[in-house]
């Protein structure tokens, strides 16, 4: 089997506060002004942690210095992930930003930033 | 009878070596297969835009020659049709390269076809459009626009091999749709047989970005590591007439395929998972699983797909006047400090020697930049390293060429004039192409192949269809 799937995942003590990158992995993709934000649990007893505290008044609060106007969160439990979909996020998308990332693809990192209590 | 689906190239500007052994998979197994290369985004439709106005024999992937030079041999041998959206803005220039290539192949001639009906430009005046749901920009006047093009489903591409096309040219359609087009001419499945369609377009949807299903755009050292990153192996969908999927890839390339890879290209690029549009088929993802049924090998099953939408997604371009970036760089003691002085002497600058609707934007790279705003919220909140390696960058948008030089030359200036120990200044301007996204009315799209002469472009066969369509 794959070197990945065997990995044992940096170990998170039960109540603590730690970023969002250990407990899950993520991805950006980017429509326009939109983006998406994937994100998994790498573990499945962390899942409900991800349910609990990413919320989309969180992500919203996380991106709102870059305009965000609204984040929609689609569960997904067979995945053990969600999808966050953020409107008007990349100030302008790739064709219309000054950024340099105008896609957003770096992004996916500053989800990953945030912080999270584990269970 | 499985049919494979190999990934040739999942964007404009990916590696030009990946399709190779891709093929020499498809060759060993001996399966009917067919290789999809991917190359058009957002960005580079507007970029072959801006290019087919400099040139008008220019606008399709710049790169195509080197993608398919190294395979076109074997794939024409055996009969492993080739499709791709490399056409961009030029379809039919794409086709004449191509054309040119299989001259130089072993058997000297090959059927190529040409996929017709999404540049929609000249009709846009007349279409009903409507506003796609997270777009906000106004469509431009008639005299800012540059194209109009129409993401096509699959149906044309499928004409194409009904044709007999070997390799199959296309601009603006749908990247998945790529993937379920042989599919659908293999299997003969029905246009309303939605599970099956959007098992198809979800293989498209794996495949369609190559290597980010197989360990590409993934890695992340100590947390999720990915062995042979250098020879990462682009994806093999296995499909079976039934809709079942098996994600894998080459033996012997690097990179892996693993459930979380598969998961993180399964939502990529999605917005609601239970309707996830595309021009064929409306795929729902609610009951999707994935599992890991070997080394390098995942199963996705449980898609669900709905009637196909009513209107089409259409990509409108236009004039965005120019655009501009400059940089310099500042390490060592003090340098963040130096950096910020440099930034804050180059908008006072800006303030009087450019007009006040000169867009701009100063990142300090090192600092805060990709996950800043505008206005530079991080950069005056987050705390720096005083003595790190930073680069202060400007990017500036205006319609008139000369403001953005201008911009740019000031941040230039900063060499002798700026603080101290500043280098490696680099500038850049261009014109800027803007799109946005309208949707149009599927009955207004005519969408239809046509097999390519080469002495010819307006086939009789063109024409013919043309007119057919029209009555």
């Amino acid at each position: 089997m794959p070197t990945e799937a065997n990995r044992v995942m940096p170990s998170a003590t039960a109540g603590r506060e730690v970023p969002l990158h250990r407990l899950a992995h993520a991805r950006a993709g980017d429509k326009g002004d939109r983006l998406n934000l994937a994100l998994f649990a790498y573990e499945p007893q962390h899942y409900q942690a991800l349910v609990a505290q990413v919320t989309e008044e969180r992500v919203l609060a996380l991106f709102a210095h870059r305009g965000a106007s609204r984040v929609r969160r689609y569960l997904m439990p067979g995945l053990c992930g969600m999808n966050l979909v953020i409107d008007d996020v990349l100030q302008g998308g790739v064709n219309g930003a000054l950024n340099l990332d105008g896609h957003g693809k770096t992004l996916s990192f500053l989800l990953l930033g945030m912080s999270v209590v584990t269970e | 009878m499985t049919f494979l689906l190999g990934s040739g190239a999942g964007f404009s500007g990916d590696r030009t070596d990946a399709a190779i052994p891709v093929v020499a998979e498809l060759i060993r197994r001996g399966q009917p297969a067919a290789l999809i290369f991917e190359t058009l985004g957002e960005r580079t439709l507007a970029a072959a835009h801006r290019a087919m106005r400099d040139d008008p024999e220019a606008g399709f992937e710049p790169l195509l020659e080197e993608l398919l030079a190294p395979v076109l041999d074997d794939c024409l041998k055996h009969g492993i049709a080739i499709l791709g959206n490399f056409g961009a803005a030029n379809p039919e220039g794409a086709c004449r390269l191509v054309a040119g290539l299989v001259a130089d192949t072993e058997r000297g001639t090959a059927s190529i076809g040409q996929v017709h009906g999404d540049d929609i430009r000249a009709r846009l005046g007349e279409l009903e459009l409507q506003r796609w749901e997270a777009e906000s920009r106004e469509l431009p006047g008639e005299e800012a626009l540059i194209s109009a093009n129409v993401y096509l489903g699959a149906a044309p591409l499928v004409e194409a091999l009904a044709l007999g096309a070997e390799v199959v040219v296309s601009g603006r359609v749908a990247d998945p749709a790529l993937f379920l087009a042989p599919l659908v001419h293999h299997f003969g499945w029905a246009w309303d047989d939605w599970d099956r369609l959007a098992a198809g377009m979800m293989a498209g949807h794996l495949g369609e970005c190559g290597a980010q299903v197989t360990g590409g755009y993934f890695a992340d050292p100590g947390v999720k590591d990915v062995p042979g990153l250098a020879t990462v192996g682009y994806p093999i969908i296995e499909v079976e007439e039934d809709g079942s999927l098996v994600v894998t890839k080459p033996a012997g390339t690097g990179g892996m395929v693993t459930a979380r890879t598969v998961k993180e290209q399964l939502l990529y690029e999605v917005h609601d998972p239970a309707n996830y549009l595309t021009p064929d088929v409306v795929v729902d993802l609610s009951a999707v699983t994935v599992r890991e049924i070997g080394p390098d090998r995942v199963a996705v099953s449980g898609i669900r797909g709905k009637p196909a939408p009513q209107r089409l997604k259409t990509t409108v371009c236009y004039e965005g006047g120019w655009q501009g970036e400059a940089e310099i760089s500042y390490a060592g003691p003090n340098a963040l400090a130096r950096a910020q002085l440099a930034a804050e002497v180059l908008r006072e600058r800006l303030a009087f020697r450019a007009p006040s609707e000169l867009r701009s934007r100063l990142d300090i790279v090192g600092h805060a930049s990709v996950f800043d705003s505008d206005a530079g919220d991080l950069q005056r909140s987050v705390q720096g390293n005083a003595s790190g390696d930073y680069r202060l960058r400007l990017a500036a948008e205006h319609a008139e060429r000369r403001w953005v030089e201008r911009a740019t030359q000031e941040l230039l200036a900063l060499y002798c004039a700026g603080p101290a120990g500043g280098g490696g200044v680099r500038r850049q301007y261009q014109r800027r192409v803007c799109t946005a996204s309208y949707l149009v009315k599927r009955s207004d799209v005519n969408a239809f192949a046509t097999l390519f002469d080469a002495s010819l472009f307006e086939t009789k066969m063109a024409n013919e269809r043309r007119a057919a369509h029209a009555n």
